[in-house]
């Protein structure tokens, strides 16, 4: 009873807010974009603990290291991601939770290939 | 009682921009928690998103600002050849060698998620806008990753504090 009477006035003001209608695609692509960057840090992370060659040619600047060339590399896959996500969904209407699972997976993954003790694993 | 140019920037990159993100967090969380419609006014709308869109663009803006201050600027101090620099200093005593090993290696990575995430919310927010009122679902999603850039950042951040209260960039 309680809740009927909260949420009739809530419905009321809801009607009276002006909403322009816009479709999930674009929020759904840049979720798992955003999932694909993280990804894309840990694998650069770790291949290049594995590889002294991709470690060097990752310097791309010798004051900051091999950082440089990871995390460059990491944030071009996250925009060309998006860019490639945004363009084929972006009408269409993908689900945000589908999203965000594809996403959290993504993130995870990432999170691992940026974790030390996993990355050290695979020290040459 | 005064700072050299790269204790400077070490107080811009954790401490200045520390206490931006921390703000912008505070600020753009709540602004989506409090986005329902039992919590919203038609008059009210307009200036709660013009504040939430000021919270989680700021927050990606600071989360940028911090990681490449952090990495172009003070990261190369930190990594000096020769032995008077913060990680020679490190990793020059078994007792200390982890915090490079595994507080450094780890803080230097994890910290870029965070303006990536944060950057993914703020477009969600400009793109969607008063549409987060009524898709509770999409909502939810953005305070998920919202909340994840700042634990990342948190992850960053707090090895960045100890790191400096064990070998500062002087």
């Amino acid at each position: 009873m309680a809740d009927a009477v909260e949420q009739r006035p809530a419905a009321e003001r809801l009607a009276r807010i002006e909403f322009t209608d816009r479709p999930e695609g674009p929020i759904a692509a840049a979720i798992i974009a955003g999932g694909v960057g993280a990804a894309a840090l840990g694998l650069f992370t770790t291949l290049a603990e594995a590889s002294t060659g991709f470690k060097d040619w990752l310097q791309w600047s010798d004051r900051v290291g091999p950082l440089s060339g990871k995390t460059i590399m990491a944030v071009g896959v996250w925009l060309v991601a998006w860019a490639i996500l945004h363009v084929a969904l972006r009408n269409r209407p993908y689900e945000t939770r589908r999203a965000l699972v594809v996403s959290l997976v993504l993130i995870a993954l990432g999170v691992l290939g940026t974790f030390p003790t996993f990355f050290q694993l695979f020290g040459e | 009682m005064s700072f050299s140019y790269r204790e400077w920037w070490g107080l811009i990159h954790g401490m200045g921009l520390g206490a931006l993100f921390l703000l912008a967090f505070a600020g753009g969380l709540a602004g989506l928690y409090s986005l329902r419609p039992a919590l919203i006014t038609p008059e009210g709308v307009v200036e709660r998103l013009r504040r939430l869109k000021v919270g989680v663009v700021g927050m990606a803006v600071v989360a940028w600002l911090t990681v490449i201050s952090g990495t172009w600027i003070v990261y190369p101090w930190y990594r000096a050849k020769g032995p008077t620099s913060p990680r020679s200093q490190l990793l020059a005593s078994p007792s200390t060698k982890d915090w490079h090993e595994f507080g450094m290696e780890w803080k230097e990575h994890i910290a870029w998620i965070s303006p990536i995430l944060a950057t993914v919310v703020a477009f969600i927010v400009l793109y969607y806008g008063t549409n987060l009122i009524r898709h509770d679902r999409v909502r939810r999603t953005a305070i998920t990753l919202f909340v994840l850039a700042f634990v990342f950042a948190g992850i960053a951040g707090g090895f960045g504090a100890f790191i400096t209260k064990v070998a500062p960039v002087k």
